[in-house]
Formats: structure tokens, C-alpha cells, sequence
């Protein structure tokens, strides 16, 4: 009986419950003959001008082949049990959720979606940095949940920098070197003290939120009625490129922060599989003993990765504070550096795979804000919880098939 | 000319032993110098002080005549060793390539130049005639291929003296044939080999010279002309060892164990076991010989519980216990010694008397209702340390403590402890000493006797000759072949495990 | 680090101290830095630390107050420290405790039960909601292998984000101007032990007995034997016939009632509601009180006790020296880490370590 219910059929499953929930949405919510209307503006456009066009769907009509779709392709996947394809399956289910509930929240009512796309990949940019350092962590087999921790901590000394210089490029310098001092602190514990890596993890995020806590209301608050100093870091949009429909604000209209990130994928992706450096992190990853008769220095090469994985969390870090807003809130990072780790895991460790499951999350993110200022059938709360649903459910649905690499999380005894 | 490597006066001290004590030995050029001895003895030891592992603490190590200090492998290789480990030290998920150059990378800039690598890999692969697949990922290889990448590697990085540790400990009989033909074939290209075994028969079929270590000594220098197997073993063991146990011809009974079309996928979803059908009688040692790898610890597992096969039935004493998890084998009258005593066998952790009720804690005495007892469970322990001798100062000690022996004697112990129908043993007395060995051997045979059926799952041919009443070969997944325990051709088995039937086909 | 499970002490006292050692140094070493960053601020240390002292144990109204704080500490650390035993890493506890919370405001506030009875089936259905929390990472972790550490992460946000809303619309207490639950019948409170100026109510009792059975179980029942089996070799568990993945939902359930008992002490035996705003931290601390406990049950309760103390005195502390409360959380996050690096203090202090072999809990992701 166990053996019937695999992990693609159980997905598959969950595929077809959730088509079935989609048409109950649009029963109580949706009135017959509804439109929604997503709207292409220019790239430039203000949204009083005429818009590029407008994209008018007949609301129930819309769910239903989305829903359809999905169903059919949960029978192939329970059918065939392709493993390679659930995770993409998966995804596809949250898409199609995340279309659906924007549908029917703008029934009768017209929306611009260039927006929600552009803020897609803003609110990505924490999670696809926060990834791509726990990518650099695992590959080498350090097993880093210390992320939150580093992300809060390197924003709040990026944001008192900031204060202090009014130069908030400047509290970007302090926030990346504050991510690599800190992960530090990891990288012993786990790597000189064999402390269990989860433990240690844990601990930084402990000791970041008491000492985050403690820096508010001792140094920031003192510093911010003395006067507002400097600003959050500015957008930049890129000559000729911004002027794309669509394209446009979705790549070329962002802050510095989000353009690194868009860089850093590509470029982490091309230096773990295709330089020295990155074959040698993956060996150590994987089976360290090897390595070590190779010649390589397993520790040294771990605390080295370690120390750029922080550097990258101090980048995300920063974003909160320095880029977001201009501002610092008590557990400001509000779980973004957990949900970093289930979209590497999501991702297969490979950063184009992290940055698909970050883009996931940061969808069902900006779907929130832009429904709140729709009516919709359920509470805020409901919607707002999205992410960390998603979260759980692509854990549990992609690890198992997922292999991380072999050697993460224990100590290596030369 | 001086010999190209010379080790005098060698030795290694660890708290509480002298794993190297004192060594001396010479390796001329184009020599192949085999080195016996037990486990423990001491050869690792002395190989990863050449390999640069281990600093000695006393003596010299000399290269071409000249006193080297080497400091980590790295060092090693530039000198001109290379070692291929018994547990392969190749990284699964890269290819046979991105092996072979890591630390060593060729680039093109700041990126990796797969395709000049590939180049000189196949170049010199060629000139020793080792045929191996340059962009295959390693875990994809057979082992015996492996080993070969493994050899490839060392040659790469400019290795004149290679060192193998029990290279064929994986391998078929018939592969470890061509490994022969491949040592020969470096000996003529000028390479020097020291190669570490416990395999009688091998060392002197393959040795110009061997030396025989024993307890960190030194203990024999001989050649194949000079010694056969007994004067060998004894000089390893330091007495007269017997080689075979006395076994009374069994007098099996009725069926205690019965398979029927068992499928089971390994790990990755490939099919382990296909189609294996056998049964087992009470009273009686079936063993199954066969190289590792070709399903038997799949065939272990779903017998035991472990993992659910994808089809037929398991039958134990008429009870079907197929896919319904350990308990249900365990209740069923099951006892399982597994391969591996330390990670499955037992909890290191604990003491040994809970150890001895890591499977009976939840049944009476020595648990009423949700209580557990620990009385009779103290009282069971002493019972069964006395009786299977298991060298401990208390029964409250660690079971990390005990040593191998010790460890293996504690599972072995529980399992026996309860009445069985049926005994499952894996790989039993895998890297134990030589009285170890004997004491769970003559166990397992007086369990025979006690009318209970035993399993046997070996990769050491020998213990499946000594043992075995009955012998199946088990290859890629079937049982290709059954043969009676008297009187076994060792060759004949050898070739069946190849997969090479009597036909002369390949099975 | 692995957390050595408690050793029979085979040395007598010798042993005993060796345990204590590491934490009470711990401690130790964490106050002083404290007393270092007071001075850096520029404050008094004596009145600091006297403030805190005397605010944490300086009279019998303090001391009650100090084990008020505690009580959910001792269920939190309860729930911490099962989870420890079998190798998993309950860090939902503050969600789980916001699900027992719910269930026995609800319990105690819309339901009508003769007095007595109305306390204890609200109290078990905070228990029963905590422990159904639990359970759910728990099965997610036997079936799938996905990790606890993350899946109770989102479960406390889940968690938080439901009972938001379950107090600001459908249970809300429309009588009143703070958001809120309405008052729970009389009959369904805890009683206090010494009055309600005291604050000390019955769920500090509760919390002592719930650490003698926890201590029980572990040691003397056949699941305890199971849970730390599974947590020292859950392969050597399995292969011996021990139904490791339902030992792993059992835990994670035993836990999750541990917490769901420390919302349902709090809202039945103090606060007699539930607020909008009600999240205390009491998460993160409750790892804390585990690893202090050195995975021993029995050390919850002195360690608990000191953690409330700390909470307690951190206010008179304030008072005195001007300094914030929010050192005490630096304070705390510093004997976190040194009770989870023990090998740091070991080597401050020069104290060999014990050779134990332990509790690993980072196996990489999956199963």
C-alpha cells in the first residue's frame, strides 16, 4: 500500500486537490461572466497614460484551463512517476495558485502586472542572495542555517554605518564585511570546535537577534532622533534596456542591490562548474578525503567559502535596510534566510535552480501586496502566510528526491 | 644503484600501542613487494607514513638513497609516490577527468580546460594500455573500472612507485586477473609496486618478494619460491593456524525459509535482485558467494525487513513477512547480523547490556506493560558477555570501548540470545582478528546444529567454503548457480561469480 | 558538539560537577561580559547586577514573580529537550504554544463546563493543539525527510499569522477596545497558589510534575527507549525492529504537548485571555534552557528559574542603572553560545572534556 503512493503520485495528488480547490474559489467568489484585466503599460509610462495593452480574461474561464492543465499533467506525472519532473510540476502548481488568486481578486477590475513582475524580482533579491550563500556553504559541506542571523546582523550595522556617514554605499561596505565577520563565528564553531553545524547555526541567529535587539533601542533609536542621515540606495535604470515593455521594469529598473544579484547568479553558476576553485569546492563537498590526497586544503578552503557566503549573506542583509527601506525593525529579516535555504535545496544546490525558487517565493510575496488593495475572499493573514506554505510544501516535496552533497555537515579530520 | 625506496628503523607510536614498530624493508626498481598481515597489524600504518598521512616518530625513509621527510600526500606525489586506497578516493559526482586533475587543474585562463586534459589523460591511459571512459561520472563505473581511473590518476601525477591496498578486495576473481596482467605491464614500464594484502593465494601468485607484518613487526622477508600458504599464515598469525573448521555433515530439516520471484530495487531505483527464488532448510548454512555489488545487500534487506522488494513473496516458517518491516521478521523468529556492526549493528553509544536488548526491550521480563526492567536485562547481559566471551570490564560499559572482535561478539551475542528459526548473517566477520573469526564461526555452525537455518552473505570465499553446506553464486542480481559445500571447486565458483557458467558463456 | 546525554555517574559527585561545570561557567563567563559591555555604556555595574539581583529573588513577591516567568520556560525546555533525545530540532515551540494558547482561551472562553472540569478540558486542549502542531513537522520529517528545523520555522509564522486572525475576527471580544479573546470562565482558570497579587498559579506545579514524568519516561518506558535510540543510531534503531519513523512523530507530538501546556499554563492560570500582540520569544529560549539542562530533564527546572530570574530582575535593572533590557538578550544569546560550544569554555577554563559519544542532530538535509 505504501508503495502505491510514491512521492510523484503524492504530488501529483496534491496537484490535482489543488485544481479541485481553484474551481471551489471560483465558485464562491467569482461572479458569472467576470473580467480580469491585467495591463501592459510602457515601460516608462505613469499610470494615468494609455497603456502598451490591456489584457482582458474571462476570470472563470481562465481558472478553469489553468486548472485543467494541471490536472492533466498530474495524471502524467502519476502515470509515468517521472522524478525529474516534480519539482517543476510543483512549481507549476504554485504558479498557477498565484495566477488564480490574482485573477479573482481583480474580477471586474483591471490591474498592471508589469509592476507585481518588477517587485518579483526585488523581493527575490534576499532570497536568491541568501541561497546563493547557502549554495557556497553546502557545496563545500557546511551546513550554514545561520543565514537569518547574518542577513539581520549585517543589516542593522550596514544601516547604524549608514546613519553614522550618511552614505548608505558606504554602510553597503559595513553590511558585507559585518555578514563575513559574523559567519566567522559559524565557520569556527563548526570547523575548529566541532560544534553540530545546526547548533551553531542556530546559535548566531540567537545571538543576532539579542544583540540586533539590543543595537535598536541602545544605538539606532538615540541616533535617529538626533536626526535622519543619509538615504536608502538609489535606483538606477539602464540606458535603452529600461525602455522595454515589460522586459524593462522587470530587469533594468532596480537598485543596485537586485543588479547584483541578477549578476551573481550567473557568475557563482559559471565559477562553481567551470573553474579550478569550483571543482575543488565541489570535491570537498562530496567526498573530502579524496580531496585532501589530491592535495587540497579541505579546512582551509571550507572557512575560505565560508567567509564569502557571508560576505554574500552581509550583500542580502543590507538589502533590508539599505535598499527595501531605509529603516531597521526588530527581526526585520522576518524569515527570509530560511526560506533562502529550502529554494537552494528546491534548486538542486545550483544557483540558477536557487534563483527559480526564489522568484517562486517572491511571487507569492508580491501577489500579497498587490491584493490588498483588492477585495478578496479570504483574510490578509491567509495570503500573507503563502510563502512560508510554499515553503514547507516544496520541502517536502522536493528533498527526498534532492541529494545534497554527500559530506555536508560533518566535520573533516585530516 | 640504490634501492629506490628504503625504510630503516621505522616507527609509529599511538597512545597506548606501537602500530609501527621498528621496520625495515627495501623496494628495488621494477620490484613487486607484497605486504601480508592481519587486520591490525599494522600496514596502514606504515603505508600512509610513505603516503606523507603519518610523521614517524623514530627512523628514516630514504628515496633513491637519499633521506626524504614527507610532509602530506601532496608532497608524496612530487616525490614519485602514488597510492590507490582500498576505499576509493575518487569524488562520485565528477567525471573520470575532473578526478584526475583536481589540485592539479589545466586551464585555459581562469577556466577549466576539460579538452586538453581529456587529451593527455587518453595519451597516457594508452601507453599502459588502461582503457578507461574519460568523461564518465565515476559513480556510473563498475569498480573494477574505478580502479583502474584510480591508477590512472596516480600515473598522471608522475608516480614511479605505486602503492595498492588490498586492491582486490572488490573485485571478481577474473577481474582481479586482469589486474595482475596490469601490474605486470607497469612492472615492465619500470614502475615499482608495493602492494598490501591479506590474500594468501595472491601475494604468492604476484610477488617478487614479500614481507610479512605482524602486531607492527617485521616478521618475515620471503619470496613465493620460499613459502607457501601455511608457513605464510602462520608467520602472519604467529602460530598454527587452522584453516578449516570441524563441521559435522548437516542433517537438514524442514523448509525455514522461503523466497519466491523476488524483485528489489537498490538505492537509486535500479533493480538489485531479479527474479531470485531459493529456500532454506532448518539446519542447514546456504551461503552466497559473490563479489560485492551484485545484490546481495539488497537480498539481505528485503529478506530482514529492511526495505520493501517490488515483488514476491518471503516466507519465514510459513509465516509471509514480505515488506512488513523489521518487527514483523524479528517476531517471525529472524535474527540478523549486519554488515555493518558499528553503524547497524549496534548503538556505540550505550552499554552493553542495553545493547543485548536493543530488539527485546518491549517484551517480558524485561518490560511489563510500558515499564522497562532493568534487572533481568542486567542479568541477561552477564549471562551472555560469559558465554561468548566478550572481553569487557563491565557490562555497563560503552560498547565504543570494545574492540572489533569485541563488538561483532555483542551483536552476535543478542541475536542468539533469542530462539531463532532462521540467522541472517552479512558479511560476519568482516576485519576481525583470527580468534574472533573462529569463535563466530564455530557459533554459527553450533546453531546449525541447534536446527536453526542460517543465511550466509560473504565476499570472502573462503568463509563461504568453510561454512557453507550448501553454495549459490549470486551475479548481477540472479542466482546463476547452486553447488553442494563438500568438495567445492574454488575455481569453478570463482568463474561463476564472474558470471561465467559452465557453458563457458557469460551468464 | 553533540549534547552528551546524561552518563550514569560512575564517579559519584566527580561526575556530577563535571556536568554542572560547563553551564554554571557558562554562565559565568556571559554575566562578565555583560558587566563589561555595562561599564562600556558607561553605567554602574553594582546597580545594574544589584537590580537585577535583587529584582529577580530580593523578596518573596519577586521570587514568585521569578517562577511565574519560568513556568513556560520549564514546558518549552521540556519540549526542546525531548526532541533532542531523539535526534530532532524542535524549534516551533513558539508556534505550538500559540496553538495551545488558542485552544484553551477558546476552550476555556466558548464553551460552558462545570467549574473544575472547564480548567482541565481546556488545559488538555491546549495541550492536544500543541502536540497536533508538533505532530504535523514530525510526519512531514518521517514521511518526507524534510528537514524540522525549517518546516517548524514556517509553522511558527503559520502559526502566528492564524492565531492573528483568529483572535482579531472570529473569537474576537467585541466588548472590548484591545484585541483580544474574552476572559475565560471562572471556572476554567488554574487557581493561584498565593493570591493573584503573587501571580503564582498552579501551571508552576504542573510544569514540576510534567519534568518528573518527562525524566520517567525517558528513562524507565519502553518509547523512552525508543526515543533515545532513535536519537543515538536511528539506523541501528531500524535495523533492530524499532518503528523509527513513528517514534519520530511521537516525539515531535510529546513536544509539541509540552508547549501547547506551557500556552495553556499562561492563558489559564495568568492572563485569563488571549491578546493580538502576545508573542513573548519564548522560541529561541526554550533551545536555550534545553542545552543549559545538558539534556537532562531533571536540570530544566534550575535552569528555567534562571532564565525567568533574568526576565524578572531585567526591569528593576533598568530602573536602577538606566541600562536596557535588551542586554539581558545579549546576556542570554551569549550563554546559548557557550553552553552549545562547550569545547570553548572547556578550553577558557582549562576543564578536560568528558569522552562521550552523543546526540548528532545535523545528518545534511533528507533522511
Amino acid at each position: 500500500m505504501q508503495h502505491f503512493f510514491t512521492r510523484e503520485r503524492i504530488i501529483g495528488l496534491i496537484g490535482i486537490i489543488t485544481a479541485l480547490a481553484l474551481l471551489w474559489l471560483v465558485q464562491q467568489s467569482v461572479p458569472n461572466g467576470a473580467i480580469s484585466t491585467l495591463r501592459i503599460p510602457y515601460a516608462n509610462g505613469k499610470p494615468q497614460d494609455a497603456p502598451l495593452f490591456d489584457i482582458p480574461l474571462p476570470t472563470a474561464f481562465t481558472i478553469y484551463v489553468l486548472a485543467g492543465l494541471l490536472v492533466v499533467a498530474a495524471i502524467g506525472l502519476i502515470w509515468r512517476q517521472r522524478a525529474d519532473l516534480a519539482p517543476a510540476y510543483m512549481g507549476g502548481v504554485i504558479a498557477v495558485v498565484i495566477v488564480s488568486i490574482l485573477l479573482t481578486a481583480i474580477v471586474n477590475n483591471r490591474t498592471d502586472i508589469v509592476d507585481m513582475l518588477g517587485r518579483m524580482v526585488r523581493l527575490a533579491t534576499p532570497i536568491a542572495l541568501g541561497a546563493l550563500a547557502g549554495i557556497l556553504c553546502e557545496r563545500s559541506g557546511v551546513v550554514n542555517i545561520a543565514i537569518e542571523g547574518t542577513m539581520l546582523f549585517s543589516a542593522c550595522i550596514g544601516f547604524i554605518v549608514s546613519l553614522s556617514v550618511g552614505n548608505s554605499w558606504i554602510g553597503l561596505i559595513a553590511a558585507i564585511l559585518a555578514g563575513s565577520a559574523i559567519v566567522m563565528v559559524h565557520a569556527v564553531l563548526s570547523l575548529y570546535y566541532k560544534t553540530d553545524q545546526i547548533i551553531s547555526g542556530t546559535v548566531i541567529n540567537i545571538l543576532a537577534v539579542g544583540v540586533t535587539g539590543y543595537l535598536r533601542t541602545s544605538v539606532i533609536l538615540p541616533m535617529e532622533a538626533g536626526g535622519n542621515r543619509g538615504a536608502a540606495l538609489p535606483q538606477f535604470d539602464i540606458p535603452l534596456l529600461s525602455n522595454i515593455p515589460v522586459i524593462g521594469p522587470m530587469l533594468f529598473q532596480h537598485r543596485p542591490i537586485t543588479y547584483m544579484m541578477l549578476m551573481m547568479v550567473p557568475l557563482v553558476s559559471l565559477m562553481l562548474f567551470r573553474t579550478p576553485w569550483g571543482l575543488r569546492t565541489r570535491a570537498i563537498g562530496e567526498h573530502p578525503r579524496a580531496a585532501d590526497t589530491m592535495g587540497i586544503n579541505v579546512n582551509r578552503m571550507r572557512y575560505f567559502n565560508v567567509w564569502i557566503s557571508g560576505m554574500i549573506a552581509g550583500l542580502a542583509g543590507a538589502w533590508f535596510s539599505l535598499e527595501a527601506s531605509y529603516n531597521f525593525d526588530d527581526v526585520m529579516t522576518n524569515g527570509r534566510g530560511f526560506i533562502a535555504l529550502a529554494a537552494m535545496i528546491f534548486g538542486n544546490w545550483t544557483p540558477f535552480g536557487a534563483l527559480s525558487g526564489a522568484l517562486l517565493f517572491s511571487a507569492a510575496d508580491a501577489l500579497q501586496i498587490k491584493i490588498q488593495g483588492f477585495d478578496f475572499a479570504l483574510p490578509s493573514q491567509f495570503v500573507q502566510m503563502l510563502p512560508y506554505v510554499i515553503t514547507v510544501v516544496v520541502l517536502a516535496g522536493v528533498i527526498g528526491r534532492a541529494r545534497p552533497p554527500a559530506a555536508v555537515g560533518k566535520p573533516y579530520e585530516p | 644503484m640504490p634501492p629506490v625506496l628504503e625504510v630503516r628503523n621505522l616507527t609509529k607510536r599511538f597512545p597506548g600501542i606501537t602500530a609501527t614498530d621498528a621496520v625495515n624493508f627495501t623496494l628495488e626498481a621494477g620490484e613487486i613487494h607484497a605486504f601480508l598481515g592481519e587486520n591490525g597489524a599494522g600496514k596502514s600504518t606504515l603505508m600512509n607514513m610513505l603516503y606523507g598521512l603519518y610523521r614517524p616518530d623514530e627512523g628514516q625513509i630514504l628515496l633513491n638513497g637519499h633521506a626524504v621527510q614527507i610532509n602530506g600526500a601532496n608532497d608524496a606525489i612530487k616525490r614519485g609516490l602514488g597510492m590507490v586506497h582500498q576505499h576509493f578516493m575518487l569524488v562520485p559526482t565528477l567525471t573520470v577527468t575532473e578526478n584526475i586533475i583536481l589540485g592539479n587543474e589545466v586551464v585555459n585562463g581562469l577556466l577549466i580546460d576539460i579538452a586538453s586534459a581529456q587529451q593527455r589523460i587518453r595519451s597516457l591511459a594508452q601507453t599502459f594500455g588502461l582503457d578507461i571512459p574519460v568523461d564518465a561520472i565515476v559513480h556510473d563505473l563498475p569498480v573494477g573500472v574505478q580502479q583502474r581511473v584510480e591508477i590512472v590518476k596516480a600515473l598522471y601525477r608522475g608516480a614511479d612507485i605505486l602503492i595498492l591496498d588490498e586492491p582486490t578486495a572488490v573485485l571478481t576473481p577474473q577481474e582481479a586477473d586482469d589486474l595482475f596482467v596490469v601490474i605486470k605491464r607497469l612492472k615492465a614500464q619500470g614502475k615499482s609496486i608495493i602492494f598490501i594484502s591479506h590474500k594468501l593465494r595472491e601475494v604468492l601468485a604476484l610477488a617478487d618478494r614479500i614481507s610479512v607484518l605482524r602486531r607492527g613487526k617485521l616478521v618475515g622477508d620471503t619470496t613465493p619460491a620460499q613459502a607457501d600458504e601455511a608457513k605464510l599464515a602462520s608467520m602472519m598469525v604467529g602460530r598454527d593456524v587452522v584453516l578449516h573448521i570441524e563441521k559435522h555433515p548437516a542433517t537438514p530439516g524442514e523448509v525455514v525459509l522461503d523466497i519466491n520471484h523476488l524483485q528489489v530495487a537498490d538505492e537509486r531505483g535500479n533493480i538489485a535482485v531479479s527474479d531470485v527464488s531459493l529456500q532454506i532448510h532448518r539446519g542447514e548454512i546456504v551461503g552466497i558467494a559473490g563479489v560485492q555489488g551484485n545484490g546481495q545487500t539488497e537480498l539481505v534487506a528485503a529478506v530482514t525487513g529492511l526495505i520493501q522488494p517490488l515483488d514476491g513473496t518471503i516466507v519465514v516458517a510459513g509465516a509471509d513477512i514480505t515488506g512488513q518491516g523489521t518487527n514483523r521478521a524479528i517476531d517471525a523468529g529472524m535474527g540478523h547480523i549486519p554488515e555493518d556492526r558499528q553503524q547497524h549493528g549496534l548503538v556505540l553509544s550505550y552499554s552493553i547490556a542495553d545493547n543485548m536488548v536493543l530488539s527485546t526491550y518491549d517484551i517480558a521480563p524485561f518490560a511489563t506493560g510500558l515499564v522497562i526492567n532493568e534487572a533481568p536485562i542486567a542479568a541477561q547481559a552477564t549471562t551472555l558477555v560469559q558465554r561468548f566471551d566478550v572481553r569487557t570490564g563491565s557490562i555497563e560499559a560503552l560498547a565504543s570501548t570494545l574492540s572489533g572482535g569485541n563488538q561483532q561478539k555483542v551483536v552476535v551475542a543478542r541475536e542468539l540470545a533469542r530462539p531463532l528459526k532462521l540467522l541472517v548473517a552479512a558479511q560476519p566477520t568482516r576485519g576481525l582478528d583470527v580468534g574472533s573469526i573462529e569463535f563466530i564461526h564455530k557459533s554459527i555452525v553450533a546453531e546449525r546444529d541447534n536446527g536453526t537455518g542460517v543465511l550466509l552473505v560473504s565476499a570472502e570465499l573462503d568463509e563461504i567454503l568453510a561454512l557453507a553446506d550448501r553454495i549459490m553464486v549470486m551475479y548481477r542480481g540472479q542466482i546463476i548457480a547452486e553447488v553442494p559445500g563438500a568438495g567445492a571447486d574454488r575455481n569453478q565458483i570463482g568463474l561463476l561469480m564472474a558470471g561465467i557458467t559452465s557453458t563457458g558463456a557469460t551468464a | 558538539m553533540s549534547i552528551p546525554p546524561p552518563t550514569p555517574p560512575t564517579n559519584g559527585w566527580r561526575t556530577w560537577i563535571g556536568i554542572l561545570l560547563v553551564p554554571v561557567l557558562a554562565i559565568f563567563t556571559a554575566l562578565v561580559i555583560g558587566a563589561i559591555i555595562i561599564v562600556a555604556t558607561g553605567a554602574d555595574v553594582i546597580s545594574a547586577y544589584g537590580g537585577l539581583f535583587m529584582g529577580a529573588i530580593g523578596s518573596p513577591r519577586a521570587i514568585a514573580y521569578t517562577l511565574v516567568e519560568a513556568t513556560p520556560y520549564i514546558f518549552g525546555g521540556l519540549a526542546v529537550l525531548i526532541g533532542f533525545r531523539a535526534g530532532l530540532f524542535n524549534i516551533g515551540v513558539e508556534g505550538q504554544i500559540a496553538v495551545g494558547s488558542m485552544c484553551a482561551a477558546v476552550v476555556g472562553a466558548f464553551v460552558t463546563l462545570p467549574p473544575g472540569l472547564h480548567a482541565i478540558v481546556a488545559f488538555v486542549a491546549g495541550a492536544l493543539g500543541g502536540a497536533l502542531w508538533g505532530a504535523i513537522p514530525g510526519w512531514l520529517r518521517a514521511r518526507t525527510g524534510a528537514h524540522e528545523v525549517i518546516t517548524t520555522i514556517m509553522f511558527n509564522y503559520i502559526a502566528i499569522r492564524s492565531t492573528d486572525y483568529l483572535i482579531k475576527v472570529p473569537f474576537l471580544d467585541k466588548a472590548s477596545s484591545s484585541q483580544r479573546t474574552p476572559f475565560i470562565a471562572e471556572g476554567a482558570q488554574i487557581p493561584f497558589l498565593f493570591g493573584a497579587d503573587n501571580r503564582l498559579h498552579t501551571g508552576f506545579l504542573i510544569a514540576i510534575v510534567a519534568v518528573i514524568a518527562t525524566a520517567w519516561i525517558l528513562k524507565r518506558t519502553i518509547i523512552g527507549f525508543e526515543i533515545r535510540t532513535t536519537g543515538a543510531n536511528p539506523d541501528a534503531a531500524h535495523y533492530a525492529g524499532m518503528n523509527v519513523p513513528r517514534t519520530i512523530i511521537l516525539t515531535m507530538a510529546l513536544s509539541g504537548l509540552m508547549a501547547g501546556m506551557a500556552g495553556a499554563s499562561q492563558v489559564l492560570g495568568l492572563e485569563h485571555n488571549l491578546k493580538a500582540s502576545f508573542s513573548a520569544g519564548y522560541g529561541f529560549d526554550s533551545i536555550a534552557i534545553a542545552l543549559l539542562a545538558a539534556s537532562n530533564p531533571l536540570g530544566v527546572i534550575p535552569a528555567a528559574i534562571f532564565w525567568g530570574a533574568l526576565r524578572n530582575g531585567a526591569g528593576l535593572m533598568q530602573l536602577n542603572s538606566g541600562i536596557s533590557i535588551n542586554l539581558i538578550n545579549i546576556v542570554q544569546a551569549l550563554v546559548i553560545a557557550f553552553v552549545a560550544a562547550d569545547q570553548i569554555v572547556r578550553q577558557i577554563y582549562r576543564i578536560r572534556s568528558a569522552r562521550s559519544a552523543g546526540i548528532t542532530l545535523s545528518r545534511g538535509w533528507g533522511r
